[in-house]
């Protein structure tokens, strides 16, 4: 689960991780007045989730009054279009007033779950502020890296590499360690599966500052931490994928115009990809899950209808858990209770078959069955004019 | 043969009075598998599908001789029946729980390699040896004894390849999935190492997915170590990036993850790869011929 900056950065403020003063405006005289409180110079940041902010014009060093209530009316309301946010961009709906810091240099550190050592791992390097996947590719030397034994934990000597490694002089090193030290106490603390700081800021006055900030969290540890579970911002989602989280199913919205509706994330991925082959786009990627009910086959065909560019459906099950007759028994319930109004071709293999067949054929609905995947998706492909 | 399970695996049950627990063990001795007990701690003393149900996982392999354990636990606890069944003496565990939070598998993980503890998954469908045991939720019927083995990040995209090779008349060795999260026990490597050492496994079928680079290690040491024929299919060629594809584990971040990537590292190390799903039976007919 992703949240804002602002929010990252009181939480991580709770665990004395030093970030700028400075809090969410509502109004261009609000931003004026907190830059005035805050020295007379500030920055000015949009609040959305995708990175990529800065060179999309969402952020701002304004100096008075004047200067910060322009940027925020500018800032405010704005869709940026970043790398990150696709072509059509996103609304800017909140907006961060901070103090603007007296930067000497600037660092990257992260902290995330590192999958190949299964580890929690700690990234820095000098060249913070830039795209680091771009340091990472072109300058990996540039990086250093270390990784925690998860029963020592952070260990001093791992400090000292990071600390060694960034080639800090030596009053800069003890500080920075206690403050990679916090981070990791909170990414621990908080099941995160991210904490991203780029830049980490190292002041004129030699004090280290978190400049940015990003946190994310493992979703299946919310459970132990419900008081973050609130942070989502609906606003930030799609609303047929918040929807569909609603109803415990996993939807993406895509660009094409075939819905399709899958048991088991591998299996959805593998027909996205058959779409496409076929000669056509797939418009989601939904996987009902293995143990579908005939209610949450109902909601999944709700969702995929919403899209309005949706102009065939393509089902695609595997029977295992769930019956083949089962969900027979959902695809003619829920297009009988709702005008589907394309196209539907279903696939069914596995558990219970042959039944699942009789009720579609059955039940008088002008369903195409095909035999096996490639033929479904050469049907649904046909369907747009797609097709080899 | 097989690798891991066979005829001898006797099989406890974690969490086997809850309903998913119930509805696949009474699976797995519908196909033949020797389920000797089940564990709800609580609930010891009790009979249930005619077995008896202990407490503890000590106390059922003391009582039953259970050799390997089956996890349904949910999330929150079910790391903690992990560790149990470890420290029991259980050698092979199969963890099919989906949603253990990532941190503590973090701890679990070099615990297990520690005491020599062989993990499958979590959130995996299991394994099964076809005609012999079946230890996991997978359909039983799809699956034919023969020669191929058959590792996989996925479940029902497992099913859907095995049922292919049935129908293109390659019978199977062992099937494994071996889990779809960030973190697992055991890697496709692991596996691999197994089937290699297995004269009844004469080639091998391997199912990836975006996310990780578990396919690309893989690739490296098929090349470098494993001289029987293998066949990849690689799940995601259309997913965007920074979308988590269902699985925990299934994500393009930071560049890194994506199929074509994996294809081509796969493909580098000569290794076939099917590019058509539709059409993974024909091909492996090929491949295995």
């Amino acid at each position: 689960m992703k949240i804002h900056e602002f929010q990252a950065k009181e939480i991580l403020r709770k665990f004395e991780v030093p970030v700028p003063g400075g809090r969410i405006c509502r109004e261009p005289e609000e931003a004026g007045r907190l830059v005035g409180q805050l020295g007379g110079r500030g920055v000015v940041k949009a609040q959305i989730y995708a990175g990529g902010r800065g060179k999309a014009g969402g952020v701002a060093v304004v100096s008075g009054k004047e200067e910060a209530e322009a940027a925020f009316r500018r800032i405010c309301g704005m869709t940026l279009v970043s790398p990150q946010t696709g072509p059509e961009g996103r609304l800017v709906r909140k907006v961060l007033v901070e103090e603007a810091l007296p930067i000497k240099s600037e660092y990257y550190l992260s902290l995330l779950v590192d999958r190949a050592r299964a580890r929690l791992s700690i990234l820095a390097s000098a060249a913070g502020g830039m795209d680091i996947e771009e340091v990472a590719a072109t300058q990996p030397e540039k990086i250093v890296t270390v990784s925690l034994d998860p029963i020592i934990g952070f260990s001093g000597y791992l400090g000292r590499q990071l600390a060694f490694g960034l080639d800090l002089a030596p009053n800069l090193q003890r500080p920075f360690i206690d403050l990679v030290g916090k981070l990791v106490k909170a990414f621990l603390a908080l099941d995160a599966s991210l904490i991203e700081i780029n830049p980490l800021v190292l002041t004129e006055d030699e004090r280290w500052i978190a400049a940015d900030a990003k946190l994310t969290f493992d979703d299946n540890a919310l459970f132990r931490h419900q008081d973050l579970a609130g942070l989502a911002d609906q606003d930030e989602a799609d609303p047929l994928e918040w929807e569909a989280k609603r109803h415990g199913l996993n939807y993406i919205r895509l660009d094409g115009n075939i819905g399709a509706m899958v048991n088991g994330a591998g299996l959805a991925m593998a027909t996205m990809d058959l779409i496409k082959q076929a000669g056509a786009e797939p418009a989601n990627f939904l996987d009902v899950g293995g143990g579908a009910s005939k209610e949450m086959i109902g909601q999944g065909f709700k969702i995929i209808l919403s899209d309005s560019r949706v102009k065939a459906i393509l089902v695609n099950i595997f029977g295992g858990i769930l019956r083949c007759d089962v969900l027979a028994q959902g695809i003619v319930e829920a297009s009988r209770e709702m005008e589907l109004g394309v196209p539907l071709i279903i696939r069914l293999s596995g558990t219970n078959e042959a039944q699942g067949r009789e009720i579609l054929a059955g039940s008088g609905l002008a369903f195409q069955v095909a035999k096996n995947m490639a033929e479904a998706a050469g049907l649904v492909a046909a369907q747009v004019g797609g097709g080899k | 043969m097989s690798i891991l399970v066979d005829k001898n695996t006797k099989v406890v049950v974690q969490g086997f009075t809850g309903r998913e627990g119930t509805f696949h063990a009474e699976q797995m001795l519908v196909y033949g598998t020797r389920v000797v007990a089940g564990v709800t701690p609580g609930k010891g003393g009790r009979q249930h599908l005619g077995l008896p149900v202990f407490n503890r996982v000590a106390d059922a392999v003391a009582g039953t001789g259970a050799n390997v354990s089956c996890i349904f636990v949910p999330p929150p606890f079910a790391a903690d029946a992990i560790v149990e069944a470890a420290e029991a003496g259980l050698k092979l565990i199969v963890c099919i729980t989906e949603g253990i939070p990532v941190l503590d598998m973090v701890k679990v993980k070099p615990y297990l390699d520690s005491k020599g503890v062989v993990l499958i998954g979590p959130n995996c469908p299991g394994l099964i040896s076809p005609g012999k045991t079946k230890v996991g939720i997978m359909p039983g019927p799809i699956h034919q004894e023969g020669s191929i083995g058959l590792i996989s990040r996925s479940g029902t995209l497992t099913y859907e390849v095995v049922d292919q090779l049935t129908k293109a008349g390659l019978g199977q060795s062992t099937c494994i999935g071996i889990g779809g999260d960030p973190i697992i026990g055991s890697s496709f490597i692991d596996i691999l190492a197994r089937f290699k050492d297995d004269p009844g496994t004469t080639g091998v079928v391997l199912i990836g997915e975006i996310g990780g680079s578990a396919e690309e290690e893989a690739a490296e040491y098929i090349q470098a170590n494993f001289n029987k024929p293998v066949l990849a299919f690689i799940a995601g060629l259309t997913a965007p990036p920074g979308k988590r594809m269902g699985h925990a584990g299934a994500i393009i971040s930071g560049g890194k993850g994506k199929a074509v990537d994996k294809i081509a590292s796969l493909e580098a190390a000569g290794i076939t790869v099917s590019k058509d799903i539709g059409r993974l039976g024909q091909l492996a007919r090929e491949v295995f011929s």
